[in-house]
């Protein structure tokens, strides 16, 4: 099985290092610049998934198959 | 030809009877036989008979259902089935044709109860017959659960159905690669369901055909082509509702395969509720429809947004009780005794620093008194050594053409020189 490939700046990976954040910032073991600057980012990445979640129109993809030979992987964004 | 039959009987009674008896008895009957043949019936030929009986039974039996025991139970590298279908009293030969035998839902084996339905046909090379079958149907249960029972046994052996191999789903995909009908209605379910709770992610559509001839090959490329495209975080794999035939590509082994190879974790999503398929005890997630899928797949995003806000709250108050209980320590260390000994330090050191100016700047500005003083005495002395103070007691200065003349022979007859006095000059020439 792959790794799961959690890409930066994707919903999951955001949530989780915001996890991670407010983890940290409740356990109040972190220095307070630490606590400050991690703070910071989670107000970032907060708002940053906030946003995301707003979008409202629903992006599809179809991959196409290339007349007679091999599958080919094309993008046609659809609508 | 109920004739011809009759007479073959006959002729083999006698046959046996000559066996047993004397010679003259054959004699008499061969005289007989020839009597016969001469009067009513020409002779046929082994080759004659048998196509009338071919053509008899062919004609007869186009299309029967037996029923019976499969024994003998043999497949031809050439694809075609040979088998007897007996019962207690009797048996007969039986061939499936490749063609026929391909589309056989189930593996048939010896001592199955079948009902066979196909055409009687004669071999004439071995004087044979037997039913050519074009449909065999397991008696008791469908086919097709047979075939699946079948399969289902033999993965779960296999352990393509451990729940210790099924792998997590990501709790917040980007992107959601769906296999399915193009034309269907679980893609409608899905971009509607998705659409309503969580449309931030990416819908990745690979049309396959669902049912049919050809449809479970197509279903399983098309899972190893979304896994080389790769780009998705989780797939659905499925279709509407419909009879077992039409899900019946969900239950074929090479789909099963595939899935159970993909690298990237899939949801299953074939019919109904009820409808569970091979393709579901593979998945990593069985949903028991397309919508439920989707569901199951992404958060609702009010509720994702109510758990941010939620962190952020969180965060929030962590960090504020953080600086309080700072604050309190730094208030408690400046009010403290150690603290304020260098304070009380200070305040003495500035005051003895005001003082020490106050003393500076008095000093100083008693000396500028005095200097300033010194500097006008200077002033009244350097102004009675000036030419201009001469002047004012009566002296003047003889200039000629500017340069002042200190003695007499600078002058000659007819030259004119300036004479300066203390209120201004006067031109004058020499005589």
């Amino acid at each position: 099985m792959a790794a799961k490939k959690t890409q930066k700046g994707s919903m999951e990976g955001s949530l989780k290092r915001l996890e991670e954040i407010v983890e940290s910032l409740e356990e109040g073991k972190v220095s307070l610049d630490e606590a400050v600057k991690l703070y910071e980012e989670g107000i970032q990445l907060s708002k940053d998934c906030a946003e995301k979640l707003k979008a409202t129109e629903l992006k599809i993809k179809k991959l196409a198959k290339s007349v007679g030979g091999d599958f080919e992987i094309a993008e046609t964004d659809e609508e | 030809m109920p004739l011809v039959h009759t007479k073959i009987t006959t002729k083999k009674h006698n046959h046996c009877a000559a066996l047993n008896n004397v010679s003259y008895i054959a004699e008499k009957v061969e005289r007989r036989q020839r009597r016969e043949m001469s009067s009513e019936q020409q002779v046929l030929t082994v080759t004659d008979i048998t196509r009338q009986i071919k053509s008899s039974l062919e004609q007869r039996f186009t299309r029967v259902w037996v029923q019976g025991e499969i024994s003998n139970f043999k497949r031809h590298t050439s694809g075609h089935l040979y088998f007897t279908l007996k019962d207690e009293g009797a048996q007969i030969s039986a061939a499936m044709w490749r063609s026929r035998a391909g589309s056989l839902l189930f593996q048939p084996e010896d001592g199955m109860k079948v009902i066979a339905r196909g055409g009687i046909t004669v071999y004439p090379p071995r004087g044979s017959y037997q039913i050519d079958v074009d449909q065999l149907t397991p008696l008791g249960i469908g086919e097709l659960q047979i075939a699946f029972e079948r399969l289902k046994k033999k993965l779960a052996a296999e352990g393509l159905f451990d729940e210790g191999r099924k792998r997590p789903l990501p709790r917040y995909p980007s992107a959601v690669g769906i296999i399915t009908s193009e034309t269907g209605a679980a893609l409608q379910d899905v971009r509607t369901v998705l659409g309503r709770r969580f449309p931030s992610v990416e819908l990745v559509l690979l049309p396959v055909r669902v049912q049919g001839a050809g449809a479970s090959e197509e279903i399983a490329r098309a899972i190893q082509d979304m896994n080389r495209y790769g780009k998705v975080d989780v797939i659905i794999v499925g279709r509407g509702g419909g009879s077992l035939e039409d899900l019946w590509a969900f239950n074929e082994e090479i789909v099963a395969r595939a899935i159970y190879a993909s690298e990237i974790p899939i949801v299953s999503a074939v019919g109904h509720e009820i409808d569970f398929t091979i393709a579901d005890f593979v998945a990593d997630l069985r949903a028991p429809t397309p919508s439920a899928a989707a569901e199951m797949i992404v958060p609702d995003r009010f509720e994702l947004l109510e758990v941010i806000r939620n962190y952020e709250y969180t965060m929030r108050q962590a960090l504020t009780q953080r600086i309080a209980v700072h604050r309190e320590r730094v208030a408690s260390l400046v009010g403290s005794y150690a603290f304020n000994r260098p304070k009380d330090m200070l305040r003495e050191f500035v005051q003895r620093l005001d003082e020490l100016q106050r003393m500076m700047s008095g000093t100083v500005a008693h000396r500028m008194e005095r200097t300033a003083q010194d500097a006008e005495s200077l002033k009244k002395r350097l102004l009675a050594l000036s030419p201009q103070g001469a002047l004012k007691r009566g002296y003047a200065i003889v200039r000629k053409n500017g340069v002042p003349v200190t003695h007499v022979h600078q002058l000659v007859r007819n030259d004119e020189a300036s004479v300066e006095f203390q209120d201004g000059k006067v031109i004058t020439k020499v005589q």
